[in-house]
């Protein structure tokens, strides 16, 4: 059973949210920035908020449709949603947040049903305790089984791990994707993060300013950058501007000098004749930093510069390299105290030609 | 002490305090959860009686139960006696001045409940009448505690609608403080005093009720 979505809302004089997709059994991401219209699009699907006009529905069963006045109520919609905040019952025991929504079948059930998703979930330990005496990915846990125990036609996440540390989401991204490989529903789970966008997703759609501006895998989405809002959001902290100087078709391969400087980046070839103005993406986790001239690279771009500055944020450092532009690199902090790394040393940036990701002109 | 007062105080108090939770629980949702334009009016209205002089309260009560008006020419058509004067008026008056104090501290409770919770719950598969049951209510358990404790107090120390309304008929309609104003007009400071004293002790101890209850939230929910 899939989902067919096709509505239009304002939400502001200025913010309108117009989408149109098909979600197929799977996890599909939804990805954007914070206001892009990807909360709102969940709301509308789970009957929280009614959408000005179109039409909503999952295989046969209409939810909502402005055309024949249909709009079922969200508590008749056999749709799962997990919120960003949890909206965990406070008052409620876990296993009566899970068993929540089960209240019209038999106690005996009930019972049994809860005690199935606890185990899959792992916090068959915790059944017990009360939300507030539960840490944030054993919480995280008990709203997607409180949401899944009910067998919801699709299922909608939105955001449901952002505020947990690398390791918990693997383990529960894991375990939702083991879930469903048996029922097969269509899922649709709201990020920003690239990261769970690549580990969960079979399919991205990209939403900007309320609209889908692209819609395929996360790897050919987020890969191959289509406009400037998309490498920002996607975590390329480098956007060059540069003209292209030289095309090699055979070699499909073309260069571009960094405007302002004399710097030229070898890049996988783009649309753009020689001459004209290009953006460069690149991101900063792909760049190497070398003390002193490498040799016997494959890497075709080893450029000079000067550390202007070196900021340590969590395990991360964030260096900034002037070529004549500043770029900005992160390394390991046992790579930076290695090497040395501080403001004012001479370095070589090594960046390999397919990490630079031409992108339309400005 | 005038037992018999204390006994008519206590019942009036009991019957209006059950009559405010269940006209004040819907009340309050509505006040609280209603997009409606129109929801400052009757917010004005049901804050009314705490800025109204009892006595104004009062003389509009009295016209409306009156045997002019439809309601007490009603009144008398059912029961075969007049609405002025009688506990049933004492009810009906207490009721309107005392329903600022049962739906205010509900719609505060409710206004402080998460709206996801309810959100939640309806992607849940629950209706809202079962979700008012089995979240609004447990987890604004304290203010409607709250609510039935100052309705209650309040309706024990009322003065001026009561005697608007009602008079003073021993064990029909002279309630505590009618019977205090009585004792002070006869200079009967003794039984005043007695009187007056419980009075003070009744609603000190109700006030502290409320302010331990409303301290901590979950305080309440987590004892049940």
């Amino acid at each position: 059973m899939s989902l067919a979505v096709h509505l239009r809302t304002r939400l502001s004089p200025r913010f309108q949210l117009d989408v149109a997709c098909k979600v197929a059994p799977g996890v599909t991401i939804v990805f954007g920035e914070s206001g892009s219209g990807k909360t709102t699009l969940l709301r509308c699907v789970a009957g929280l908020i009614g959408p000005d006009e179109g039409r909503i529905a999952i295989g046969d069963r209409v939810l909502f449709d402005t055309a024949s006045g249909v709009d079922v109520e969200p508590a008749q919609r056999r749709v799962g949603f997990v919120f960003q905040q949890l909206a965990l019952f406070p008052h409620l025991t876990a296993a009566q947040n899970i068993a929540y929504g089960l209240s019209r079948l038999p106690r005996a059930v009930r019972e049994e049903r809860t005690a199935a998703i606890a185990t899959s979930f792992r916090i068959a330990h915790l059944l017990e305790r009360r939300p507030r005496e539960i840490s944030g990915g054993e919480r995280q846990r008990i709203g997607l089984a409180r949401a899944l125990v009910t067998d919801p036609e699709i299922l909608l996440l939105d955001e449901p791990l952002s505020a947990l540390d690398h390791d918990t989401q693997s383990r529960i991204i894991a375990d939702l994707r083991e879930w469903n490989q048996s029922r097969r529903i269509p899922i649709l789970y709201v990020t920003h993060a690239q990261r769970e966008a690549f580990a969960l997703g079979e399919r991205l759609l990209f939403l900007r300013d309320g609209v889908i501006v692209a819609d395929g895998t996360p790897d050919a989405v987020l890969n191959a950058p289509a406009r400037d809002s998309i490498a920002q959001v996607a975590g390329f902290e480098n956007l060059l501007d540069g003209v292209v100087v030289d095309r090699r078709s055979d070699a499909g391969v073309m260069l571009i000098r960094l405007v302002g400087t004399s710097v030229e980046l070898e890049t996988p070839l783009a649309s753009g004749d020689i001459g004209h103005l290009l953006r460069v993406a690149v991101r900063a986790g792909d760049i190497l930093v070398a003390t002193e001239r490498p040799r016997g690279l494959s890497a075709r771009n080893v450029i000079a510069g000067k550390i202007a500055t070196v900021s340590r944020q969590g395990a991360i450092v964030h260096v900034i390299v002037r070529i004549g532009v500043p770029v900005e690199v992160h390394v390991t902090p046992t790579s930076t105290e290695l090497l040395d790394l501080r403001p004012g040393r001479s370095v070589w940036l090594v960046i390999k030609t397919h990490s630079c990701h031409p992108v339309s002109a400005v | 002490m005038d037992w018999t007062a204390i006994a008519l105080s206590l019942r009036l108090a009991a019957i209006v305090s059950a009559v405010l939770l269940v006209i004040g629980l819907p009340i309050a949702y509505w006040l609280t959860f209603s997009s409606s334009r129109w929801r400052f009016v009757f917010e004005s209205i049901v804050a009314l009686p705490l800025v109204l002089p009892p006595t104004v309260l009062g003389f509009y009560v009295l016209l409306a139960l009156g045997s002019q008006s439809p309601l007490g020419r009603a009144w008398m058509a059912w029961t075969g006696h007049g609405l002025a004067f009688t506990f049933e008026a004492l009810v009906i008056a207490s009721i309107l001045y005392s329903l600022p104090f049962a739906v205010q501290p509900i719609a505060t409770s409710f206004a402080q409940i998460d709206r996801t919770l309810l959100e939640a719950s309806a992607t849940l598969g629950v209706g809202r009448l079962r979700t008012f049951l089995r979240v609004v209510m447990p987890l604004s358990i304290d203010g409607i505690i709250a609510a039935a404790v100052l309705t209650f107090a309040h309706t024990i120390g009322e003065f001026g609608v009561v005697l608007m309304v009602g008079g003073n008929l021993p064990g029909v309609t002279r309630t505590i403080s009618i019977s205090i104003y009585d004792d002070v007009q006869a200079f009967n400071f003794t039984a005043a005093h007695q009187t007056a004293l419980i009075l003070l002790i009744f609603s000190f101890a109700a006030l502290a009720t409320v302010y331990a209850l409303t301290r901590r939230p979950w305080a309440v929910a987590s004892l049940a």
